[in-house]
């Protein structure tokens, strides 16, 4: 009994720091859990590390560059700064085999940077919405690995949606959830001069023009976990009731320099299992058109929640709480 | 090598100053999620994927007209931190909805619901 002011005191305490929590975490909105997709930027703001994502295409070639393999090794560091606000830091290492001089090359590509800000999350209809503003830094990348000279700034919007409003009597399609962005994608220079010797040995001045892109996309997805928590225990067995099947799909349409109209893009259909502290995600990628590539390539993804890896340090934001 | 190590020094910091510890999501319930049983049940018990914190962590059960139909305050298992149960009153043919809230002892906080079903009513 003399505990019980401490008791209470470390309650109200527990309380203060724990219930803002909810839905600010993980990908979480009510009782929606949103996993990390694999192609296409999340919607929520979390303490998360995506290490590594791998992928592997073969390209086609153009007037420019030889058709060749592609492989991409990537990772990202998510930190909450506030609860709903956060940055996100990307690098990647690429393989052309081979590269426009027709050798094969590897290194890392530009740096990137992102924040975004969750503004909009309602918990009844599992909704999410956020801003965020990327910037790739031009130059501190391997040209010759592909990285870029110049600097792209990436304003988005995202969005994340559970059905898990829908009426009992579509019950079977809760477990259905979309997520998506809208993206620009915005070089910094509208083209690069390029020095080549012709066929008689004289220097001329080539222009490569990197139009302004609009990128968009979004996942479809069907949780396993959500189904047995909240619809209906089928007794899947425990392997399996982790699973979320899902299609991505990823357009870009670039808009100008000569490139209007010329569209590219992948479905993506995959599988992610989500375990307590960590997901694995495996996707085929499947180019939409010629342009885009005539092979189906593969990406695969390893990625830990660190707010339940680390509740007390690298998992909760720096400043307001959990 | 001193970056090797120091980054070694940092994961280790973290790994030893943190305790992991997932969201409490439910694993299970008994009656089963979305189920018809033929009996009325006199409790209800949900298993989660982790300890809860037993003074928030709630669980509450009603029927169709939004009724409370548990006899309350739900309990924590002593016996098994990661179960939730409480008592219901004797309930009739109908669908009940089970409602919970809980705080894992990391202090993150999950919520959700489900429903079962007596048969035996029109």
């Amino acid at each position: 009994m003399t505990s019980h002011p401490l008791r209470a005191a470390l309650a109200v305490m527990l309380a203060l720091c724990a219930w803002p929590a909810l839905a600010r975490a993980h990908g979480l909105a009510g009782k929606r859990f949103f996993p990390s997709t694999l192609t296409i930027d999340d919607p929520f703001v979390a303490d998360e590390l995506s290490l590594p994502t791998f992928l592997h295409i073969k390209q086609p070639g153009d007037s420019e560059a030889p058709a060749g393999q592609f492989t991409n090794i990537s990772g990202e560091f998510s930190k909450r700064i506030f609860p709903d606000f956060g940055i996100t830091l990307g690098g990647e290492w690429n393989l052309l085999d081979p590269a426009p001089n027709n050798q094969t090359e590897s290194g890392f590509g530009n740096l990137e940077v992102t924040l975004k800000y969750q503004f909009f999350t309602n918990t009844a209809h599992e909704t999410i919405l956020s801003a965020a503003f990327g910037w790739e830094a031009g130059g501190t990348g391997r040209q010759k690995a592909g990285a870029e000279s110049f600097d792209i700034f990436r304003p988005a919007i995202l969005f994340g949606k559970g059905m898990g409003d829908l009426p009992e009597a579509l019950a079977w399609l809760k477990p259905f959830a979309v997520t998506g962005i809208v993206e620009g994608v915005l070089p910094s220079r509208s083209g690069n001069k390029k020095l080549t010797t012709n066929d008689d040995g004289d220097l001329e001045v080539e222009i490569e023009k990197n139009p302004n892109v609009f990128h968009w996309g979004f996942a479809v997805m069907y949780s396993l976990p959500y189904l047995q928590s909240f619809v209906r225990d089928v007794g899947l067995p425990v392997i399996i009731k982790s699973l979320i099947p899902l299609v991505e799909i990823d357009i870009n349409n670039p808009l100008d320099r000569g490139f209007a109209g010329k569209t590219t893009g992948t479905v993506n259909p995959g599988i992610i299992w989500a375990g307590k502290y960590f997901q694995i995600g495996l996707e085929a990628v499947v180019p939409i058109n010629e342009r885009t590539g005539k092979n189906v390539g593969i990406r695969g993804q390893l990625h830990f929640f660190l707010d339940d890896l680390f509740p007390n340090t690298l998992g909760r934001p720096l400043f307001g709480g959990r | 090598m001193t970056g090797l190590r120091a980054m070694v020094a940092l994961a280790t910091l973290l790994l030893l100053g943190s305790t992991a510890s997932g969201h409490a999501f439910l694993d299970r319930a008994e009656p089963r999620v979305g189920s018809t049983v033929r009996t009325a049940p006199a409790q209800v018990r949900v298993w989660f994927t982790e300890r809860l914190e037993p003074a928030f962590s709630t669980l509450e059960v009603v029927n169709e007209r939004g009724e409370r139909v548990d006899t309350g305050p739900a309990q924590v298992d002593e016996a098994s931190p990661a179960t939730l149960q409480v008592s219901l009153k004797p309930i009739e043919p109908g669908t009940y909805r089970v409602k919970w809230r809980v705080l894992s002892v990391d202090t993150h906080v999950t919520e959700g619901d489900f429903t079962f079903r007596v048969a035996g009513g029109p």
